[in-house]
């Protein structure tokens, strides 16, 4: 008999006006297997999902379950051939309990009390632990990952697809997940998981297919395969990253962070006993599980987040004066003269306005200069076209809108314009997510540049090989606390790996009192 | 899945795409062929409600617009009322600041500008009346689109619903006052005030042989704040926080804007041209205060405002559209052949209105169909 | 004087709900429109051709010699449903379908809806040239007015319970099977996610547009009842007076903060302050207002209505707060 995989697409292509996604892709899926989708951030691993899971309709190809050639045009089609997909940005209804989340949209009598019950037995299975009749604006992430988890067991799912789920998971989380993964397999469900951690990968897949730039590369069998194969396959050739570093030159202190701290909205702090100094001319690096307060780090120097307890102290290059920048709004920080210059992860949502176009993007920080009631457009529209050719910013010209441009362009625009007004401290969160290998290598060379300058460069990375090759220090952050600040010149990634996990502990106990109330 | 084996492969028909862009000639098309297709429904209507000649109504429509000189003269400045109402909503909602208050606030500014040429000739000279009823007008209209602005800022209270409350009341407090200061007690009309020394009355232009003397100023007036709505949206700072705060307020943090403090200085400015439109309509035009003295502009300036995208100048050409439709569809219903009822207006422009509103998706969104496999099916 | 206390506390409390039936009515079918997402300003206008189509389809049927009485009720009643039908239909299609703004959709539909029911209930019988001086509704009307005979003698609960016309009862029982409806069954569960979420109730294979557009066009027919209330109220129509009473109703909706069974006591409340300048006898008060102070007390509901909406604001309690969807439109690809 001839060999029929749960799921198989074949020639599937994807464009988004004129950006191609997806390009004439074909892969398979076993029963019982878990199968991980490889790929760089942008390579078309989520919206080829999607077009399994009926979000996005395929522009051309076709999807194969258990050999049948199906239609997938709505999550509903997917559910009804046994798909179900957990989002990496959650699809749950914040202001309903998570028994009704998860019956949400199923046909049938309609028996709220049957389904909580369900619900449990489910959860008893697999080992789950969640209160199916909370709130889900009362969970905590891995709570609401429970969730969504279990909506699609719920519908007796046979391929579960997951879109980075240890993203926003502490590792403790993350090997429960792993655990329960591997319990479905056993059941003889097929998983695929989309990631870009390669020792995910290699600790919990049976195949691993790769994804780069929108296309197919290959499928590889875990167990033939190794971090410098996968690594190969992604990034197209085996590159070491050959990051240049400099040794600092002369560094003085700039930057004094002592005993921040910083709480939420509901009162919990979110930093905690956070002190560390930037020193100009050299790099300091922040590592840590995204959301461990590396954010808020940022945007309480930058003069965005209230301090509830601490000081952040600038000392000026010139008159060697020092100046705390607590409590200051950001016009205050800037009218102190005190030229920091902030890249946020939040590119079009925050460090750029979208539907502006790149001039009047290029004043957002420079505008208010000047008594004069009227703008200056001259000034910006120089510096639009100097970034624009010096970075080699791909746009039809520079009054388009920043929306239009590509993820790496976006970035020269906003990197370029931060850089423009000569700071003494840059901070850069996350300045290469999303990013292809030439764009990201032209923001390292931009850093390393700022840094010969003799400013004092704070980058917020998640790759731990570029933190080690482009860092003097690296610091690392867990939970809010320093877990270590680093020599970068001889710590190891695995070194820095653990120090990141250092202080889940407490993270997890919060957690727990979490679920207990 | 074994339930599946009887369906045949089907592919959706059709398929909606979000456009990148599009070119000007293309939209400007798709927004005139969208006229004339409503157009052609409003002429079956009539035609089936009136019995009347479709290319007859349509003469009679644009002979009723522009038929003579004072025609002409009331059409542009019902253009110029409705547009200044639209400049002051268009600065709200460049800030997504949806304010749909603007009945309230014209009414609010049409009932100082009434009190102040009430009450104060010959308690002030003339100029100071002329100052008090400016100030008093655009102060009234500031601050019924600042309640709302202030809770917004602090609370984040929902203001398309605080304001749309806020034209209900100032409605009522308009008929409380035109009760209140009627001339014989109870006929709720106050009359055309200063009548015979014309205090408060804005001055006419040009001698009595000039049809269009006592409209030419109001006109000026809305032309002149036209431009420098448009200066002020486009080339001033002001103008570029407001920009900046509509389309991200995390943006609009980030770089230090102080979000609430825009907020509310906008709402001002907002409200108080607003109250504007209500002096220009006691001072210049009406000379008394009715309930109905707003005529629906605040509601109908939304539309224009969001048809010309939020351009001061493209507002100038939607509210020319409009004013012209229900000019032209009030002088068809009251023809004395047909001698019915005035709303038969608001029938023909909200077609109109409705057909540009749906028009609007085609310009953002193309529709595809997807291709057979070889044909074959 | 126990006797008179009663008989006016009953007195008040019956019209206050007779007053306040077409707001309900009209809030009622916006909390269904709303809870799918959609703020259908249009609701004036809906009740407006509501009313409009029931007071036509009554006038025409009214000229036919010997009424059949299960007609002059069904005629009248489908061709209300049928014209705010055809509004919500309207409504639906440029906003769900073509995504169009919903404040524009809805305001110009308001204005449509209003010309529509003045120039209809102004002109009806100059275009069909009928011989007869004004639309007049009275004989449907004294139908739809019919009480039960034996509330009067069953003293004060006879009165509060029993001496409405049918169309009240209506009312609150589409009012209770709502709230039933959004908050006890899957259909209801189904629309309240496609209101705060449509992403994620697309994702759980729920058919947002239909949901959009059921909601929203059975919001509409239920609005478009209470104009018709309203119509049989005044024995036919009166221009402009419809107009408020859709805004308040759809003060009501932020009043009862989403909950149509909430919107009951809230109508009942409305009919009150709608009214209350009228009703100070009534109440027993006796104080003496200067004329013309009528019409601050109709400011009342409005005021009323913008305290609750800044508490809720202040209080920021998720259950209160409007569906998160409310005013966007969605696109499944928009992301």
């Amino acid at each position: 008999m001839e060999h029929i995989p749960a799921l198989e697409l074949k020639n599937i292509t994807k464009k988004f006006g004129s950006i191609v996604a997806n390009n004439n892709v074909s892969l398979s899926a076993e029963k019982g297997e878990i199968l991980a989708i490889l790929g760089e951030n942008g390579s078309g691993k989520t919206t080829l999902m999607n077009m399994i899971s009926g979000i996005y309709f395929p522009d051309s190809g076709q999807i194969f379950i258990n050999g049948k050639e199906v239609v997938i045009s709505s999550p509903k089609d997917a559910f009804d051939n046994g798909v179900g997909m957990i989002h990496q940005h959650f699809k749950l209804v914040d202001v309903l309990t998570a028994a009704e989340n998860i019956v949400l949209g199923l046909d049938g009598r309609f028996n709220l009390k049957s389904a909580v019950k369900e619900v449990a037995s489910i959860a008893g299975k697999y080992g789950f632990d969640i209160d199916p009749l909370k709130k889900i604006y009362e969970m905590s992430v891995s709570e609401k990952q429970t969730v969504e988890i279990i909506k699609v067991l719920y519908r007796n799912a046979d391929i579960l697809i997951l879109d980075e789920p240890t993203a926003v998971l502490t590792p403790q989380e993350t090997d429960k997940l792993f655990d329960v993964l591997r319990r479905m397999k056993d059941e003889g469900k097929t998983i695929i998981i989309i990631t870009h951690k390669l020792h995910e990968v290699l600790s919990l897949s049976d195949r691993v297919a790769v994804l780069r730039k929108g296309e197919y590369i290959c499928t590889i069998k875990t167990s033939e395969a190794n971090e410098s194969v996968l690594t190969e396959a992604m990034v197209g050739k085996k590159i070491s990253l050959n990051i240049e570093r400099a040794e600092p030159k002369d560094p003085v202190d700039r930057l004094i962070v002592q005993d921040l701290l910083c709480l939420n909205r509901e009162g919990t702090p979110v930093l905690q006993d956070v002190s560390f100094t930037a020193r100009s001319g050299e790099i300091l690096g922040i590592a840590g599980i995204a959301g461990s307060g590396q954010r808020e780090l940022l945007e309480a120097i930058a003069g965005l987040q209230h301090i509830s307890s601490g000081e952040i102290t600038y000392i000026d290059p010139k008159t060697d004066k020092h100046e705390n920048l607590r409590d200051k709004t950001p016009v205050q920080i800037r009218q102190l003269g005190v030229r920091l210059s902030f890249v946020p992860e939040d590119r079009l949502g925050m460090g750029l306005v979208g539907n502006m176009d790149i001039v009047d993007n290029m004043m957002l920080r420079s505008y208010g200069k000047g008594k004069s009631v009227f703008l200056k457009r001259k000034e910006p529209r120089d510096l639009a076209n100097e970034i624009i050719s010096s970075l080699e910013v791909v746009t039809p010209s520079a009054s388009t809108p920043v929306r239009r441009l590509s993820g790496g362009n976006v970035q020269k625009v906003l990197v370029g314009r931060e850089i423009a007004s000569t700071p003494t401290v840059l901070m850069a969160a996350y300045p290469v997510r999303g990013l292809d290998i030439n764009s990201s290598y032209m923001i390292y060379n931009l850093l390393n540049q700022q840094k010969s300058n003799g400013v004092a460069v704070i980058f917020v990375g998640e790759d731990l090989d570029v933190l080690v090759e482009l860092c003097d220090r690296i610091m690392i952050i867990g939970s809010g606390r320093i877990a270590g600040i680093v020599d970068g010149r001889t710590s190891t990634k695995e070194q820095i790996g653990l120090l990141m996990t250092k202080n889940v502990k407490t993270h997890t106990e919060k957690g727990t009192e979490d679920v207990s109330q | 899945m074994t339930g599946n084996n009887t369906n045949k492969v089907k592919d959706p028909l059709l398929h909606i795409i979000k456009r990148g862009s599009i070119v000007w000639w293309k939209s400007a098309l798709i927004r005139v062929v969208a006229i004339l297709i409503a157009l052609v429904v409003v002429a079956l209507i009539t035609l089936v409600i009136t019995g009347q000649n479709p290319i007859e109504m349509y003469k009679a429509m644009i002979d009723g617009a522009i038929g003579n000189e004072l025609r002409i003269w009331n059409l542009l400045q019902d253009t110029a009322l409705l547009l200044v109402v639209g400049l002051a909503l268009t600065l709200s909602f460049k800030m997504r600041f949806w304010n749909i208050g603007g009945q309230g606030q014209i009414i609010m500014g049409a009932i100082a500008a009434t009190a102040c040429m009430k009450f104060l000739p010959g308690k002030v000279p003339d100029f100071a009346l002329y100052l008090i009823m400016i100030a008093s007008a655009l102060i009234a209209g500031a601050i019924w689109a600042l309640v709302p602005g202030l809770f917004k800022a602090f609370l984040n209270t929902n203001e398309t619903l605080f304001t749309l409350m806020m034209n209900y009341i100032a409605l009522n407090f308009a008929a409380f006052l035109t009760f209140r200061w009627s001339k014989n007690s109870g006929n709720n009309v106050i009359g055309i005030l200063n009548r015979k020394t014309h205090a408060g009355w804005f001055p006419d232009i040009g001698g009595e042989g000039f049809v269009g003397r006592s409209f030419l100023l109001n006109i000026l007036i809305v032309f002149v704040m036209m431009l420098i709505v448009f200066v002020y949206l486009k080339y001033s700072k002001h103008g570029y926080e407001i920009s900046v705060v509509g389309e991200s307020e995390k943006t609009a943090r980030y770089i230090g804007i102080n979000v609430k403090k825009v907020i509310i200085r906008t709402v001002i400015i907002s409200g108080a041209i607003c109250g504007l439109a209500g002096l220009i309509l006691v001072s210049g035009v009406h000379h008394t205060l009715t309930t109905d003295i707003e005529g629906g502009r605040g509601f109908t300036a939304i539309i224009v405002s969001w048809m010309a995208h939020f351009n001061p100048l493209y507002m100038a050409l939607t509210s020319f559209l409009i004013v012209f439709l229900e000019k032209g569809a009030i002088q068809v219903a009251s023809s004395p052949a047909l001698n019915l009822d005035d709303n038969f207006a608001n029938i023909v422009t909200g077609i109109i209105i409705l057909f540009i509103i749906g028009c609007e998706f085609f310009i953002n969104y193309k529709i595809v169909f997807r291709k057979r496999k070889g044909g074959a099916s | 004087m126990f006797e008179t206390i009663l008989s006016k506390f009953v007195y008040v409390l019956t019209s206050s709900i007779n007053n306040g039936m077409p707001v309900l009515f009209g809030a009622t079918g916006e909390i269904l429109t709303e809870k799918s997402g959609h703020l259908n300003l249009g609701i004036p206008g809906v009740m407006a051709v509501g009313g409009i189509s029931g007071v036509i389809a009554a006038f025409f049927y009214g000229q036919v010699p010997d009424m059949n009485p299960v007609l002059t009720i069904l005629i009248p009643m489908l061709a209300c449903l049928l014209g705010s039908l055809v509004m919500g239909l309207i409504y639906c299609f440029l906003t769900v379908t073509l995504r169009a703004n919903q404040n524009v959709t809805g305001l110009a539909l308001t204005t449509f809806g209003i010309g529509i029911g003045n120039f209809f209930g102004a002109s009806i019988i100059k275009i069909t040239h009928v011989d007869i001086p004004s639309v007049r509704i009275d004989a449907t009307s004294k139908l739809f007015k019919a009480t039960l005979p034996f509330a009067s003698k069953l003293g004060w609960f006879g009165e509060i319970f029993l001496s409405y016309r049918f169309l009240v009862y209506l009312g609150l029982i589409i009012a209770f099977i709502a709230s039933f409806i959004l908050f006890r069954t899957r259909l209801g569960l189904h629309l309240r996610a496609v209101g705060e979420n449509p992403a994620t109730a697309d994702a759980a294979g729920i058919n947002v547009n239909k949901y959009k557009y059921f909601a929203t066009c059975i919001g509409s027919m239920i609005a478009g009842l209470g104009g018709f209330f309203y119509c049989i109220d005044k024995n036919g129509w009166s221009n402009d007076t419809i107009e408020p009473l859709g805004w308040i109703a759809i003060a009501l909706v932020i009043f009862a903060i989403w909950k149509p069974h909430m919107a009951v006591v809230g109508a009942i409340l409305f009919g009150l302050l709608l009214n209350l300048y009228d009703l100070i006898p009534a109440l027993g008060l006796n104080i003496k207002f200067p004329q013309g102070y009528d019409k601050l007390f109709k400011m009342i509901p409005y005021i009323v209505t913008i305290v609750v909406l800044i508490i809720t604001s202040a209080r920021k309690k998720r259950e209160y707060q409007p569906p998160s969807h409310l005013g966007l439109s969605y696109f499944r690809e928009d992301r």
